[in-house]
């Protein structure tokens, strides 16, 4: 039982990691993005990449794949995104679904559409006993990586002056930048650091979640419930909603596999109706 | 909506009005062409009826997500959803009533394909009046998922993944046989979508459609001006589930099967894409957007079976980026400048 519990929230950690900048894009510029999933894609394509082909080891793929999500965002908010800023949520809808498509075609093309696999590392696979329970050692890796990053995130946005102008942005973008703040290239910068977060988690999710070329779209509904669940005016809100979801995920597909996928739709279609701001955003919506 | 004065004589607005009405509801000669070329592709491409009926079907989807969303201004990523059900209650209808006369007739299915769509599309049309476009988009796509998860689960009734086998309506009007050539299936196909399209055109041009363009241009002012914001929401919603779950009735009637891809995500993503293409807001940008997608997908699939995917999500950046409103909008936008350019400035 408890171990169970564990995976599902070793899965809901690696859940807030992919989903973390979608809620940035859309709290800070009302922007949806349905796209977020091809940069975690690139990101648990690169790791695939280095390790089976050029030998480069686990740990060092995974700054690799941050840093290589991130230049990949920057450059492409910097080229396309920004031009859709204005743009009704329609327009934004279809270019996200779009690049997607190109995405999906591009690894079909580079990869084939096999599942891929990594093989982990000696010291990360093997289970150990923790509180009497039996968990892989890779699940408690990424727990702990994605607790320091996730500790990280909240430290920065509220401790620091970059974090506390970015937060002004999304409480209100015209009044902040009235006030001097340059809203466009936090919005850059956070995007990027969002994109390289999303990539980090694909890397991570390659030893727990299997990659095939279809990942953005059979993960995007995921992050659309994160953020829509818990909200985007605040990082504890998906994190909550994260950890929820992939207990709740993990859980329904060990006891109840018949109706594992259904109760999480329904739940969120409830919130939704109930709390359409998230439920654990403060106060209401703007 | 009506003038609603007691004499019995119209007052002059009225008269007006009624004029003005009548004007936008005129047959033009591009429609009537289209149609001609529509019905008389039976003769001239007699090989690629079954293509055809398809890309019928698939104008009648995209017909009822432009309802909804070029009418009224809801973004829905769930029509798959009344499509599906309705694939699968005339495909059920059409497997347990063989043999019992009227119970596999075709055009009793698509009636049950289209009350079943519509009643699920009342319920969950209550669901989309609340919340911002994410909302909607999320809850349209949240009941499509469930949707889907109950075909794939509920095995004894739909065949699960599997699909559901041994499809076998009627002949229509008891006189027409769906033959192998599929030529009962396009003009079948075809003559649904030509009645239903003539009530979509009917409804759209009436008061209540211009009500529903003045709710998607500003929710406020409408409400503010008197009219019933959310029935009418409820009405537009549940009128194009029906539309939709019809053309999953003909679906599974002309492809004598149905399948859990019927209700898939892609199939609403594809259907709203053929609508983007053709441009929203016309009635005709659905056929022709599922002309231009299905040929796309025809031409491009057989030179790279996989890749057309990449094309099309090329088309589809370059089309929000560069041409909004779809081809309609275009044409629109080009006739625009030529009358502007013919009056003297």
């Amino acid at each position: 039982m408890l171990t169970i519990l564990l995976d599902g929230i070793a899965y809901g950690m690696l859940l807030f990691i992919l989903a973390v900048g979608l809620c940035v894009t859309l709290g800070l510029m009302n922007f949806i993005n349905l796209a977020h999933g091809a940069f975690a894609m690139a990101g648990g394509y690169l790791t695939i990449t280095l390790m089976q082909q050029s030998g480069v080891p686990f740990l060092a793929c995974l700054p690799a794949a941050f840093l290589f999500s991130a230049a990949l965002g920057l450059l492409l908010e910097r080229t396309l995104y920004r031009h859709l800023y204005d743009k009704t949520h329609l327009d934004q809808v279809l270019f996200s679904i779009g690049l997607v498509f190109m995405a999906m075609a591009m690894v079909d093309y580079a990869y084939g559409a096999n599942q891929q696999i990594v093989n982990l590392p000696d010291y990360l696979t093997g289970r150990v006993s923790f509180l009497g329970a039996s968990i892989g050692v890779y699940r408690l890796f990424v727990i702990v990586i994605c607790g320091l990053l996730a500790a990280g995130l909240q430290i920065v946005l509220t401790c620091t002056r970059f974090g506390s102008r970015l937060r002004a942005a999304v409480d209100d973008g015209r009044v902040a930048r009235g006030m001097g703040i340059d809203v466009t290239r936090i919005f850059a910068v956070t995007f990027a650091v969002g994109s390289g977060l999303a990539g980090l988690g694909g890397a991570l999710g390659t030893g727990i979640i299997s990659f095939d070329p279809t990942f953005p779209l059979k993960y995007m509904i995921y992050f659309l419930i994160v953020i829509s669940v818990g909200g985007t005016t605040t990082i504890t809100g998906p994190f909550l909603a994260a950890i929820l979801l992939g207990v709740a995920d993990v859980l329904g597909k060990y006891y109840v596999p018949a109706v594992g996928g259904f109760i999480i739709y329904t739940i969120m279609v409830l919130v939704l109706i109930l709390r359409p701001q998230g439920l654990f955003s403060r106060g209401p919506a703007r | 909506m009506t003038d609603q004065t007691h004499s019995t004589k119209p007052s002059p607005e009225a008269v007006a009005a009624r004029a003005v009405l009548l004007g936008r509801a005129r047959w033009g000669l591009p429609e009537i062409a289209f149609w001609a070329i529509a019905f008389g592709a039976f003769f001239f491409m007699p090989t690629k009826l079954s293509l055809l009926s398809e890309i019928a079907i698939l104008g009648l989807l995209a017909l009822s997500i432009d309802l909804v969303l070029g009418y009224a201004g809801i973004v829905t990523l769930g029509q798959g959803a009344f499509f599906g059900i309705g694939a699968y209650a005339a495909g059920l209808a059409a497997k347990y009533g063989a043999g019992a006369a009227p119970w596999s007739d075709p055009l009793l299915g698509l009636l049950i394909a289209g009350a079943a769509a519509g009643l699920i599309g009342l319920l969950t049309s209550f669901l989309v009046l609340r919340g911002s476009d994410l909302t909607r988009l999320m809850v349209t796509l949240g009941v499509a998922l469930i949707v889907d998860e109950l075909v794939n689960q509920m095995k004894w009734l739909t065949g699960g993944s599997d699909g559901l086998q041994g499809v076998l309506p009627a002949p229509v009007l008891g006189v027409w046989d769906f033959d192998l050539y599929g030529k009962t299936a396009y003009l079948y196909a075809l003559g649904v979508l030509f009645v239903l399209f003539v009530i979509a055109r009917a409804i759209v041009k009436s008061p209540f459609g211009l009500s529903l363009q003045a709710i998607k241009g500003n929710p406020l002012r409408a409400r503010a001006i008197g009219m019933p914001v959310n029935g009418r929401l409820v009405a537009i919603y549940t009128l194009a589930s029906v539309y939709a779950g019809i053309a999953g009735g003909l679906a599974a009637q002309t492809t004598q099967f149905a399948s859990p891809d019927y209700v898939a995500f892609h199939r609403s993503a594809d259907a709203l894409l053929m609508l983007v293409f053709g441009g929203a807001g016309h009635l005709y940008g659905g056929l022709i957007g599922s002309i231009i997608f299905r040929a796309m997908q025809d031409y491009l699939g057989n030179i790279t079976p996989q890749y057309w995917q990449f094309w099309l999500g090329l088309t589809l950046v370059a089309l929000v980026l560069f041409v909004r409103g779809g081809i309609l909008g275009l044409f629109a936008k080009m006739r625009d400048r030529v009358l502007r350019k013919g009056e003297p400035a």
